[in-house]
């Protein structure tokens, strides 16, 4: 049994280094001085550690107004996607009505758009109502990619309270909006937080549409568009480059790490159920 | 015409507070229109905001509609000759079957990769399990634009990591390697960034589904001399099924709707050696001013995806009916 484990710890540890490098790459570069990146043999670690890309990042122009247009328009799509979709999933865990079931098929087919097909239309349509270069077409497209999947994780998540609770609650004298503020929404709290997680990285990501409708205006763009375009930006600078990537990464890192267990159910819940 | 203003509504029932929680059909008036109020603003984005798009998508397919008619508008109505152009072009053909080429690669190594790795997490320590879950994590969540930018830095011709790994271990000609000059080696990259991207998803969400297998299973089987290969044929796979089904058709829709990574990566090239068809459809609608002709590939692209997403949405109806 002993060299099985061994093995099997070896195969372990090479998927991990190969998995991680990438990332592990991109931290590593941004701290390393220009010569150490220049140099022929490439060194693990940095060994003269420098910030001064990460400076360069910041300083680069319009940095701050990329990175206030990211967190807007994602703000803004999360919170539009969760208040919208905990009605309508609340409508479809707890009420009985006529259009039930097509309306879940309808999310559910939503849910596996495809959204990258739609990029056309979408241009034309912003353009015909003078939409192009606006943040808030982007923060409804983002909104609308992300409530179909929103709608049915809150959904399993508000399925799982036992009415009973609802009840004891209201014949305990709450009234219908307090017993949901006191008691269903405490119990929710992980389903929002995962949802909500899911729709920031989704828009903090998306680039097809955001290199779509912005077109002109070059101060509404997003900081993936920034990123992508760093060659107009950093020339040949690779540790600029990685140092504005990392910068990029680091929120969703953050979080992501942060409720890494619980948001990784929520999600696989949310994956399997559809 | 459904308002929007489904919370106010809400919020003025609450003067009713012996309202049951779970109002059936039936019930007094405004319970009846309760539910249709709450779907209201969902039902209003989706509408405007997707059915809408592919509405004129289709649309825009069946007119005259280039550069000219953007800024002045009064497209014609053409019928199928957009369609008819696409499919007597040997250009699309040849990036509608990249496309299945380049989703059957990337779904095979993701679904297989994962497998693997999913397998691997149930044997390990638990040390060593949190860890490796901690970095496919960590990979899973890592934005796409960002890894994009990163695999340009690893695949650089003249200092990049890769081909000076590979000229170490003795690949001499990896030497200044120019991996983005060539067509097969651009999508290779590409399918690397891809399955790289899409391997923790699919392997942390089977290895949610390997550990409700009860361990008793494995031990019977065990006991009747059942090897590792078997254990997995005989008992694994079957009971996840429904697992393999479901996250292999999304990774099929995934890849095949990929767009940032090659775009960003290759903008489809060089000559044309990574466009599939969600590139084709951007590049001849954004390059060429060819709305009318990208808006009859988007189509398509739906209409392909949609024999792949039918299969899922009825597991999915199943599920739901199994549920209620």
């Amino acid at each position: 049994m002993r060299p099985r484990r061994i093995a099997l710890n070896t195969a372990a540890l090479a998927v991990l280094a190969v998995m991680i490098f990438p990332v592990y790459w991109m931290v590593v570069t941004s701290f390393k001085s220009a010569t150490d990146i220049q140099s022929e043999t490439p060194t693990l670690w940095p060994a003269h550690p420098t910030i001064e890309h990460f400076a360069t990042a910041v300083g680069a122009d319009g940095f701050w107004t990329f990175w206030r247009n990211s967190l807007i328009v994602t703000g803004g799509a999360v919170l539009i996607a969760l208040v919208v979709s905990l009605l309508a999933a609340f409508a479809v865990a707890r009420m009985r009505w006529k259009g039930r079931g097509p309306f879940i098929v309808a999310v559910f087919a939503a849910q596996m758009a495809p959204w990258e097909a739609l990029l056309v239309p979408m241009f034309i349509i912003a353009r015909d109502s003078d939409l192009l270069d606006s943040l808030a077409m982007l923060t409804g497209v983002y909104f609308t990619i992300t409530m179909p999947f929103t709608i049915v994780t809150l959904r399993g998540f508000l399925a799982a309270i036992p009415v009973e609770i609802e009840e004891a609650a209201l014949v305990d004298g709450c009234t219908r909006s307090a017993a949901f503020r006191r008691v269903i929404f405490p119990l929710l709290a992980p389903g929002l937080m995962a949802t909500s997680l899911f729709g920031f990285i989704t828009a903090w990501n998306e680039f097809a549409f955001v290199n779509v409708l912005i077109i002109k205006d070059q101060d509404r763009r997003t900081l993936p568009v920034w990123l992508s375009s760093f060659r107009d930006v950093f020339g040949a600078d690779w540790g600029a480059t990685m140092a504005a990537a990392t910068l990029f990464a680091l929120p969703v890192l953050i979080v992501f790490l942060f409720l890494q267990r619980r948001v990784g159910t929520g999600m696989v819940a949310g994956a399997v159920k559809g | 015409m459904p308002t929007v203003h489904a919370p106010t509504r809400e919020a003025g029932a609450d003067h009713r507070p012996a309202t049951p929680p779970v109002i059936r059909a039936g019930g007094r008036r405004i319970s009846r229109a309760w539910p249709y109020l709450l779907i209201a603003p969902a039902v209003a984005g989706g509408v405007f905001l997707l059915l809408y798009p592919l509405l004129r998508a289709a649309l825009i397919s069946f007119q005259h509609f280039r550069m000219g008619e953007l800024i002045r508008g009064g497209a014609a109505f053409i019928g199928l000759d957009n369609y008819r152009e696409l499919l007597a072009a040997g250009e699309f053909w040849a990036v509608v079957l990249r496309t299945f080429v380049w989703t059957a690669i990337n779904v095979v190594l993701i679904v297989g990769i994962s497998t693997g790795i999913a397998l691997m997490l149930v044997r390990l320590g638990r040390r060593m399990r949190t860890a490796l879950m901690s970095v496919l994590a960590l990979v899973w969540a890592t934005p796409i634009i960002a890894a994009t930018t990163v695999f340009q830095w690893l695949f650089q011709s003249r200092l990049g990591i890769v081909n000076w790994l590979l000229v170490r271990v003795g690949f001499d000609s990896f030497e200044g390697y120019s991996w983005f000059a060539n067509g097969t080696t651009m999508f290779g990259v590409l399918v690397v960034l891809v399955v790289w991207q899409s391997v923790p998803f699919a392997a942390l969400t089977l290895y949610a589904g390997l550990t409700t297998i009860p361990v008793e299973l494995y031990e019977s089987a065990r006991l009747d001399g059942a090897g590792g290969w078997q254990v997995f044929r005989q008992i694994t796979f079957p009971i996840l099924r429904p697992m393999f089904a479901l996250i292999t058709s999304l990774e099929v829709i995934w890849v095949f709707k990929c767009f940032p990574q090659i775009w960003v990566l290759s903008q489809g090239g060089p000559d044309g050696a990574t466009t599939t068809l969600p590139v084709y459809a951007f590049k001849i609608a954004r390059a060429l001013h060819r709305y009318d002709l990208g808006s009859a590939v988007a189509i398509l692209t739906v209409v392909i995806l949609t024999v792949a997403l039918v299969g899922n949405l009825r597991r999915m109806l199943k599920q739901e009916g199994a549920d209620t």
